[in-house]
Formats: structure tokens, C-alpha cells, sequence
């Protein structure tokens, strides 16, 4: 069911830039920058998940970090929730976050070894709710102490990931990746955000596992109205999950719109390419291969122009020369393409 | 050309035993493309290694059965008879091409390094320039320099593909050679192992976990769960008509692009460890169609139809409707 597109968008993104310095030697002053993210805007509507799709270079994982202020943006606004928060300091931030929080790609590294799965949930309770009154007042149950209100918020949100409660002593090494997983989904529910940024959260998961974890947390959006920025390389899965899908090449939005016309009719050239590349199981839906010659070029250097006209199959002269702005080129669809139709 | 008959691999973990890969068999014929197909931990790269022997030993202990590569049982060969076999008639490619490639030296100088190993009168420039050209590397003059890390991931696949293929061997094992590159790289990987496959008549041995490359490049698919063969069929029929509760959960389970569909069909619960094997099938306690006698009974992998092999004695039932 896809949200109804509120007045009011719960994420809005302008015009946002995240830069690195590449030094050629340690002392050396920055000569180049790669501009991971260039020129980007887009909204997420309360309760909507969007995609995030594109391949290695592309900025997606860089802009999801900035989103979460994981990075600090070189210009453009971030505005969450009525506030922009781009430029915020590490300590204004940190009461921020209860709005937004990120689930990771690799289930082993971001879980703390040394905390107990208990620990690692309840570390962000502690953070955000400082007393045991505020948790009891949060969940209207008033005749639990303090320590005893912190349990069970832990255990109902170990419940509510489909984990067994009785495990909150343990330690991560004694589960499995897709248990994982879910852990990092139940520290990022703790606070009750109201978008979750997720970075690749199943690639590194078996394919069996990818299904639970994928159905989970369309159930968690369900049932809370969570909003998600999906991070993933795999298009079936952004398709599968996302109500619209941004398509992203060497730090630009080269496409975004609605995640089945996207998909189903892409506009751009390289959106099109990238989905005939995608393996098919079933024979019938198959569609002519386009293999786009060479590699994404360095991101330090991009193309003049369009920065993606040395591998398209139709590109013009001015796509040479003229760098091409998004067009809506079907409703609510968007292009940024000299050609696009 | 590549016969395994009931191979069982152990691996040595904390004083015990514990059996990897349990009594697998299959077959590749010449020119054949054959995928392996499961989750991790299912003893499809244990297998794979096996085939040259390349498994150490120990911890891997090779407990039984035969590998005959092109006639030659692998587990009893000598040492010279190996040296032979490994990279002339069996060449490999893996996962990760960046651990794969020395980074030390030039790629001209590790793809040389090759030849003079099985071909010692092509260990030329003239020859390595020729396998940069048939793995489609553009401009290879340039590249004969290069060291590893100024190629892309995909290239430096290329360069793997081309090392193994110096060697001029009728088997290529390929391990998840794709699984950490960009689709639109995978894609140009996938169609050259295709192209080369038909100009060399080589065979394919290609191992992955998605279902999806199966269907763009296998002629036939082996299906394993927790060390065992539950599925062997041509790849077209495995994947439109699966027999086995695993292999249909499996595919059901996967996101399809441009399908409808609100729910994925997950399956439930996890592999099982190899030391707390389910007595019986070891598919019964996630499985759909279990009944109460797949508790107690080993099924055997049985040829219902020619070429078409299963592993369970009621893959022709439905499952019980949901309550």
C-alpha cells in the first residue's frame, strides 16, 4: 500500500554535497576531491521506503552516511522533521537521532563483541532516555522499576525482530548473521525513529535468511509507519521493497521515480542497462542484454558533460558537453537525460 | 569428463570430526556448463576444492569415495600426476579476484608465470598478449605493466580468467566469480565465460548461491543443503518444475525483478550446524511437506526421471494446505 504523499515530507534533502580530499602524499595539500555525492535532492514521505540503488563509486553509501550525519555534508541542507540538521555539531545532533537511525551491511562488524545483545539494545535507551521514569512514562507502565522497565522494553523489542527474549545475555559471536541482523534492527527500533536508513542490510545474508529479514522489516513498516532509505546493489530487492527508487551514478541521481515504472520502464540509458545486466531465473521475463562497454570511470575525474556519456549506447554531441538536469518525464518519474522520452 | 562418486570430506574441529561434504556425486561432460548451487556452509566450495585436492589436509580429511578427472582418480594420484592435473586440465577462479592476484608482481609477469609452469615453449609476450585479447581486455599492451591494483575488480577477474585458461584446461571451476562485483560487471563476466566456453570447448563447474546466474548460463544444476546433493536436473527444469521442498522454498524465497508479490516465502529456521545434524532428512525441521516418518528415515537421491535426481520420497506431494 503506498503512503499518500503528506504535505509535509519527513526527510527533505536540498541540493547536498559530500566532498573527500585526495592527497597525494601525507603532507601534501588536497589537489582533487572526489565529490561522492554531487548536487543531490529528493524527499521521503513519513511511512514510504525509497530505494537507493547503484553500483560501486556511485555515492550511495556515502549519502547514506550523511544522512544519518555519520559524515559531515560539504554544502546543502538536510532538513529532518522541520530542522536542518546539515551543519549541526556532534552534541546537537546526538538528541537528533532518535528521528533517524541506520541498520548496517555487515552483521558481524557492527554489533559491539564485548556487550551482550542486551547491552547493545539498551545502550541506545540509556542514551536517549536518560531515566528509568522517562522509559516507565514512555511505556505507561507504571509499577516497574526503573531497571526493571529497561528489561522490558528490551525484551518486547527482541520479540518484536523475532528473537527469543531469554537470549538478551548473550554475546553476538553466538548467533547467526540473520540473528544479527536482526539485533542491529532492534537497537535501531529501540528509540522509536522515525526513518531508518538501511545500508545493504541483507547482502551479506544468505538467500534463505534475506527473505526473513526483508518481510520483518516491511512488517515493521507496517506497523509503525517507520520510513526507509534502502541502500542496495540488488534491483529485484529494491523493487520488492521500495514504494520509489532513486538510481544513482558517480555521485548524481541519473533517475528516480515510482519503484515498478522505474524498474518496469526505465528512462534513462544506464538505469536500462543496469536492469537488462540484472540474471533472470525465468527465461520469459528476460529482456535483450545491453552490455555497457568499459568501467565507471574514477569519480576523482568524471566525464565532462554528461558524466555517464562514454558508455552510453546514445549519446549525441551535446551529451559531450552539456551536463543534463532532472525532467520529469512521466508522472512523478524523472530523468537526467538529453534524450530521455 | 569429471565423475564424482560418493565423496565424503571431513574437517577436523576441536578434536572431533565433523563430515563437510556427505557422499556427493555428480558428473560433468565435456563442454557441459554445471552449477552448484546452495547456501553457505552447504559443502559446495569444499567440493569444488576437492577436485584438484587442493583442500589442506588436515584439517580436511578426504574420508571416501572417488574424484576421476579425466580418468585420473584425484585422491589416490601422486604428487607429479597432481602437478599436472592442477591448472592443466582443472583451472580455477575464486571469489575475491583482489586475494587472488600477488600484488607484487606485474599481472604480463603472473599470467607468464603460468605458462611457464604447463606450456613452457608459449611463455612469451606474444602469448600472454593473446589471452588478455580472448578475456576481452581492451588495449592489453598497456596493461601487460599494470599491477593489480590499477585494475577494477572486473578486470581483474578478467586477468584470473585469463591465468586459468593459460594452462589450456578442459575443466574451469569458477566459485562465486562473480559475487563480488557490480551487475553490469557480472553481466560481461558471465557473457564471456559463455563465449569462451563455446569457442574452447571447455567445461564449467560454476558455483554460486544465485539461483539466477544458474538460469543465464547452466545446462544442468546440482542443489546441496547441509553437505549433501537433495536435486540434480537441467537447469531450465529445475527452475520452472523444483522437485525437491528445499530447491522450491529456495526459489521461492527470492525477490524477483518486475514479479508481483507482497510476501516472500521464507523459509524457516537456519541450517543446521554440522555438529547437530536432524536425525533423518536434514531438511525435515524447515520443511514444508514433512511428514512424520522424514524424522527417522535417510532418503536416498534416487533418478526419478532420466537426469532429473531427488532426495526425497514425497517430492510429488503437495504440502499440506495452511491452517
Amino acid at each position: 500500500m503506498t503512503p499518500v504523499p503528506a504535505a509535509n515530507p519527513l526527510l527533505e534533502v536540498r541540493d547536498l554535497q559530500v566532498r573527500f580530499p585526495v592527497r597525494r602524499g601525507l603532507f601534501t595539500r588536497a589537489r582533487a576531491f572526489v565529490k561522492a555525492v554531487d548536487h543531490v535532492s529528493f524527499t521521503i514521505q513519513p511511512g514510504e521506503t525509497l530505494g537507493l540503488v547503484g553500483e560501486s563509486g556511485c555515492g550511495k553509501t556515502t549519502l547514506a552516511r550523511a544522512i544519518v550525519r555519520l559524515l559531515k555534508p560539504a554544502a546543502g541542507s538536510i532538513w529532518l522533521a522541520d530542522e536542518d540538521i546539515a551543519a549541526l555539531s556532534a552534541a546537537q545532533m546526538r538528541a537528533r537521532r532518535r528521528l533517524c537511525q541506520m541498520i548496517f551491511q555487515d552483521p558481524f562488524s557492527s554489533l559491539d563483541p564485548r556487550l551482550t545483545v542486551g547491552e547493545i539494545i539498551g545502550e541506545a535507551l540509556e542514551i536517549h532516555m536518560t531515566t528509568g521514569q522517562m522509559v516507565r512514562e514512555a511505556l505507561e507502565i507504571q509499577r516497574l522499576g526503573a531497571a526493571s522497565a529497561y528489561r522490558h522494553r528490551i525484551a518486547e523489542l527482541l520479540a518484536i525482530v523475532g528473537l527469543d527474549p531469554a537470549q538478551a545475555q548473550r554475546y553476538p559471536h553466538e548467533f547467526s548473521g540473520g540473528q544479527r541482523q536482526r539485533i542491529g534492527i532492534a537497537r535501531a527500533l529501540a528509540v522509536e525513529p522515525k526513518l531508518i536508513v538501511c545500508d545493504e542490510p541483507v547482502s551479506a545474508l544468505d538467500v534463505s535468511v534475506q527473505a526473513q529479514i526483508i518481510n520483518l522489516l516491511q512488517d515493521l513498516q507496517r506497523e509503525r509507519a517507520v520510513a526507509y532509505l534502502f541502500v542496495a546493489h540488488d534491483l529485484a530487492v529494491i523493487e520488492h521493497i521500495s514504494h520509489r527508487v532513486m538510481v544513482m551514478y558517480l555521485g548524481k541521481i541519473v533517475e528516480t521515480g515510482p519503484a515498478k515504472s522505474v524498474v518496469q520502464t526505465p528512462k534513462h540509458p544506464y538505469t536500462q542497462a543496469l536492469i537488462s545486466a540484472v540474471p533472470q531465473i525465468d527465461p520469459q521475463t528476460r529482456r535483450p542484454r545491453i552490455i555497457l562497454p568499459g568501467e565507471i570511470p574514477s569519480p576523482i575525474n568524471p566525464p565532462p558533460g554528461c558524466p555517464f556519456h562514454p558508455r552510453c549506447p546514445i549519446a549525441e554531441p551535446r551529451c559531450r558537453t552539456e551536463p543534463p538536469i532532472l525532467r520529469e518525464i512521466a508522472p512523478a518519474h524523472w530523468a537526467s537525460c538529453h534524450l530521455a522520452k | 569428463m569429471l565423475e564424482i562418486l560418493n565423496l565424503q570430506i571431513d574437517f577436523a574441529s576441536g578434536g572431533r570430526r565433523l563430515r563437510a561434504v556427505d557422499g556427493v556425486s555428480f558428473s560433468i561432460a565435456a563442454g557441459e556448463t554445471f552449477c552448484l548451487v546452495g547456501e553457505s556452509g552447504c559443502g559446495k566450495s569444499a567440493t569444488a576444492l576437492a577436485i584438484a585436492r587442493l583442500l589442506p589436509a588436515p584439517p580436511a580429511h578426504y574420508a571416501g569415495g572417488a574424484i576421476l578427472l579425466d580418468g585420473v582418480d584425484v585422491l589416490r594420484a601422486g604428487r607429479r600426476q597432481l602437478r599436472g592435473l592442477r591448472g592443466g586440465v582443472v583451472g580455477y577462479v575464486f571469489q575475491e579476484p583482489g586475494a587472488s592476484l600477488n600484488p607484487v608482481f606485474r599481472v604480463g609477469a603472473q599470467i607468464k608465470e603460468v605458462l611457464k609452469l604447463h606450456r613452457p615453449d608459449a611463455a612469451t609476450d606474444a602469448e600472454v598478449l593473446r589471452l588478455l585479447k580472448l578475456v576481452g581486455i581492451p588495449a592489453p599492451e598497456s596493461r601487460l605493466k599494470n599491477y593489480p591494483h590499477e585494475m577494477s575488480g572486473g578486470m581483474q577477474q578478467r586477468i584470473l580468467i585469463a591465468m586459468a585458461l593459460a594452462a589450456q584446461p578442459k575443466l574451469l571451476v569458477a566459485d562465486e566469480p562473480t559475487t563480488a562485483l557490480d551487475v553490469t560487471i557480472q553481466a560481461q563476466i558471465l557473457d564471456l565465460l559463455k563465449d569462451l566456453k563455446q569457442r574452447l570447448g571447455m567445461s564449467l563447474l560454476l558455483i554460486t548461491h544465485n539461483l539466477a546466474i544458474v538460469g543465464e548460463i547452466a545446462d544442468r544444476v546440482a542443489v546441496m543443503y547441509a553437505g549433501q546433493i537433495v536435486e540434480i536436473a537441467p537447469a531450465r527444469a529445475l527452475l520452472t518444475r523444483p522437485w525437491h521442498p528445499y530447491t522450491q522454498a529456495l526459489i521461492a524465497s527470492v525477490p524477483k525483478l518486475a514479479a508481483p508479490g507482497e510476501r516472500l516465502r521464507s523459509i524457516p529456521g537456519n541450517v543446521p550446524a554440522l555438529d547437530a545434524m536432524p536425525g533423518g532428512c536434514r531438511f525435515h525441521p524447515r520443511c514444508l511437506k514433512a511428514q512424520p516418518d522424514c524424522r527417522l528415515k535417510k532418503p536416498e537421491l534416487i533418478e526419478v526421471e532420466p537426469a532429473r535426481w531427488v532426495r526425497c520420497p514425497y517430492w510429488n506431494t503437495s504440502p499440506p494446505s495452511p491452517s
